[in-house]
């Protein structure tokens, strides 16, 4: 399988500020990658990296085969880009940005220009100054995804997008990832969005990467929490190891258990009589609180909810 | 008075945010004119002596042009002239901080977030009034202070401190209403700059004309720039002046309110109107964009040249009438070359101040890229396939260019109002057009000084203008001051020869042009190699 980025122990600081710390991504073709951080984690840093704006001062970084500092001129011709902070030119109009964009990007489909536009409900004559910070978005993320490019860059893209055009991103995004042939990075802290689209995921803190994989994989990491009402105290649970946070009450329990060691709960449960059982999957909220929250990383802290 | 809740508040913001800047600028042009007290005096230790520079200073159109109409011969009325351009800095560092805190804090949508809190609708105006006053007022006493310290008389410093502060409430108030008028910042402040270039304008071609036949002198009476000079500062020390400013100042204050009221926050009296559903077919390159983003500033800049360039020419044969009538200054002038010589002088000192003021276009139009970086609009554009490079070399061509045609609207319109008066514009026209031209190596080595720090220094890319005051500066008090040619020798503007009339020389030019051209290289390659965007 080709990779369509990759970075090696990328490094970056300011000034006494490391903003990038080793920090290491790999984006397979094809697939769309989450890219999951807290503010400040470095997600906008490792994305201008990745596109020749910042030198890294170690590390390495390849963007679809090519030297992103070195070739970025030509690599930027086989990708697009959505900042996620977009400003617009206060005269020109919303049409003219996306039609200047995707030109200087080397071509814009028209049709899928104009089915875009209907779609995120955007007023193109609109001039940039009196656009809102939504309309702003979907005006980058227009000129985006009518550019016929390999790779999109999308740096928290929904951000100020009302649930409406949140879910209509992520239609857009969906059909992308059927066509096959095109790699979305798509950096976010919006877990659910990450958690629907993605394909695997990298996420990061202080400049570093924490875990990466598939959402099977990182459940893996995780913990599923059980409610089940018991014909008879359960006594063997408690001793399980993988078990935590166990309370029980007039025969009802209540635990989280590691994936490792869920079979083994389970028979302990239908050992003695299940009367109802409610079982919610690990999410990528715990995965991600356990990795932010920093009581939580240093060690046992179950989440619990 | 609920509007105003706040206010007390939003100042101390306001003075916490500009406390460098303010803390600069104060306290040094205050001090600008005791400089001159010192070079006067240094010059002209005697009375005759200072009548005698008095005299020829007074029907000096250049002089005129630039520092106003002469009243008296006393060491303080001389300082007080000197410094007559001073209140036009004054107004332009007073729009900028009035715009500064009140339309880019709408624009930016800061203004949004400090008005959900318990803020009066009109404390933000009223914040930036008050500040942007006090500082003036500050600036005035400190002035004034100064003069006393250097035994000038209490009554003619006082009114001298006036006459500064008083320019810059009403530049204040003048920014405020343009303020209310648009919704972008970038438009009031051309409005209200506009506006302040207008009165100048007004001011020069009215003192200029009571030089000569008198018929104009009436416009000098239309400029707030005129009124502050009406205060005559130890020539008579004239009030009224000063209540005329405060009332307008208040009447403008009061329509900024009014106008502030009609609106919402955020938008202006102006309504936006709608754009284009799509592009034009040639808007698709870096150069494109750069041409839309500077198509208004450059026509703005040619249209106010030619307008200078109309009025200064206008003057000039006035000049040489009045050098023609006057028996008593026949000698004086006829070391100078007659009335031919003084013309000559006449034109080649405009053509000097228009190749300064042209800077400052070089400058705004390269510190562009600056904006376009801080304002996050570089990096769409770069995550294209348009280079570093090539981005920015669309924009330098309006640096490069943009000058060279404002110029050459000045030079045209100059020479060829000139000529229809001579009756010779064959002979005027190319003479002036070379004049202003000449100017261009000069204007370039300042925009490529802005190129050197936007590349390897971005965050200080605005101390360009700092590089502009001190050509500024040399080329206004220089000489007087006598400084070493060395420290002359600084400005690039030094080395342009004085046309017409004196000898044009291709070297320094061709030497100036090559520095420019150096210098914008290694701007460039600090450029290439830098992070964007270094906020």
């Amino acid at each position: 399988m080709t990779e369509a980025i990759r970075t090696d122990g990328l490094v970056k600081t300011f000034g006494r500020t490391r903003a990038l710390d080793g920090l290491d991504l790999a984006v397979r073709t094809g697939e769309v990658h989450g890219f999951l951080g807290p503010n400040g984690a470095g997600k906008t840093t490792t994305i201008r990296v990745l596109l020749g704006l910042m030198r890294a001062d170690a590390g390495a970084a390849r963007l679809l085969g090519g030297d992103p500092w070195a070739d970025a001129t030509a690599l930027h011709r086989r990708l697009a880009y959505v900042p996620g902070d977009v400003t617009l030119w206060p005269s020109l109009s919303g049409g003219e940005v996306i039609d200047l964009l995707g030109r200087m990007r080397g071509g814009l489909d028209q049709r899928r220009r104009a089915d875009l536009l209907e779609r995120f409900d955007l007023d193109p004559r609109k001039k940039g100054r009196a656009y809102s910070k939504g309309n702003r978005q979907k005006v980058a993320l227009v000129a985006a995804l009518a550019s016929d490019v390999e790779l999109l860059l999308l740096d928290e893209p929904t951000s100020g997008l009302d649930p409406l055009m949140e879910e209509e991103f992520r239609q857009v995004i969906r059909e992308e990832q059927r066509r096959g042939d095109r790699t979305v990075l798509l950096s976010s802290h919006i877990l659910a969005e990450v958690e629907a689209l993605c394909d695997r995921i990298t996420i990061i803190r202080d400049g570093r990467t924490v875990e990466t994989g598939t959402l099977a994989d990182l459940r893996h990491l995780t913990r599923t929490s059980i409610q089940a009402e018991l014909v008879a105290p359960a006594a063997g649970l408690a001793a399980l190891p993988g078990v935590h946070n166990l309370r029980a009450e007039d025969g009802r329990v209540r635990f989280d258990v590691d994936t490792h060691a869920l079979d083994e709960a389970l028979r302990q449960l239908t050992g003695v009589g299940v009367r109802s059982l409610v079982s919610q999957p690990p999410t990528l909220e715990e995965l991600f609180l356990r990795h932010y929250d920093r009581a939580g990383a240093a060690g046992d802290v179950a989440v619990s909810r | 008075m609920n509007e105003l809740t706040g206010t007390g508040k939003l100042v101390r913001l306001i003075l916490r945010r500009d406390r460098v800047l303010m803390a600069l600028w104060v306290p040094w042009v205050a001090l600008v004119p005791l400089s001159y007290v010192a070079s006067i005096n240094e010059i002209f230790p005697t009375a005759a002596g200072r009548q005698g520079y008095a005299d020829a200073s007074a029907h000096n159109a250049g002089f005129v042009a630039l520092y106003g109409s002469l009243f008296g011969s006393s060491l303080g009325e001389l300082v007080a002239w000197r410094a007559g351009f001073i209140p036009v800095m004054i107004g332009l560092l007073s729009i900028l901080t009035v715009i500064r805190h009140t339309r880019t804090e709408e624009e930016t949508g800061r203004r949004e977030l400090l008005g959900a809190t318990v803020v009066g609708r009109h404390a933000g105006l009223a914040a930036a009034l008050v500040a942007t006053f006090g500082a003036n007022l500050v600036l005035g006493a400190l002035l004034a202070v100064g003069m006393i310290s250097q035994d000038l008389p209490a009554s003619g410093s006082w009114a001298f401190g006036a006459e500064f502060a008083a320019a810059g409430w009403m530049f204040a108030a003048i920014a405020a209403v343009a303020a209310q008028l648009t919704s972008g910042a970038g438009s009031a402040r051309a409005i209200a700059i506009v506006t302040l270039g207008a009165a100048y304008v007004l001011r020069l071609v009215g003192d200029l004309s009571s030089l000569g036949d008198g018929a104009l002198s009436w416009l000098s009476w239309l400029s707030p720039i005129g009124w502050v000079h009406q205060i005559r500062p130890y020539g008579g020390d004239r009030w009224w002046p000063v209540a005329v400013a405060v009332c307008v100042t208040a009447v403008l204050g009061l329509v900024a309110v009014a106008l502030s009221a009609r609106r919402d926050v955020g938008a202006g009296l102006l309504p936006p109107r709608l754009g284009p559903a799509s592009a034009a077919p040639g808007l698709g390159s870096p150069l494109a964009l750069a041409w839309r983003l500077h198509r208004g500033l450059l026509a703005g800049w040619i249209a106010g040249f030619a307008v200078l360039g109309v009025v200064l020419g206008g003057v000039a044969e006035g000049i040489g009438d009045l050098v023609r009538d006057n028996r008593d200054l026949e000698d004086l002038f006829a070391r100078v070359g007659g009335a031919a010589g003084v013309i000559d002088s006449y034109l080649a000192s405009m053509t000097s101040l228009l190749g300064l003021i042209a800077a400052g276009y070089a400058i705004q139009a390269t510190l562009r890229l600056r904006n376009e970086e801080t304002g996050g609009r570089a990096e769409p554009v770069l995550g294209t396939a348009a280079g570093r490079l090539r981005w920015a070399g669309s924009h330098l061509v309006f640096s490069i260019l943009g000058p060279a045609a404002a110029l050459a609207a000045a030079g045209l319109a100059m020479g060829l109002t000139h000529g229809l008066n001579t009756g010779d514009v064959g002979r005027e026209l190319p003479r002036v057009l070379a004049g202003a031209m000449a100017q261009l190596p000069a204007v370039w080595v300042v925009a490529a000084i802005t190129v050197v720090l936007f590349g390897l220094l971005p965050r200080l890319a605005a101390v360009s203008w700092g590089a502009l005051a001190i050509c500024l500066l040399l080329a206004m008090v220089g000489t007087a001051l006598r400084f070493d040619q060395w420290v002359l020798d600084i400005s690039p503007f030094t080395h342009v020869p004085h046309l017409p009339g004196g000898t044009a020389t291709a070297t320094p030019l061709v030497t100036l042009a090559a520095m420019a051209a150096v210098l914008s290289v290694v701007g460039l390659a600090g450029l290439r190699r830098r992070d964007m965007p270094i906020a």
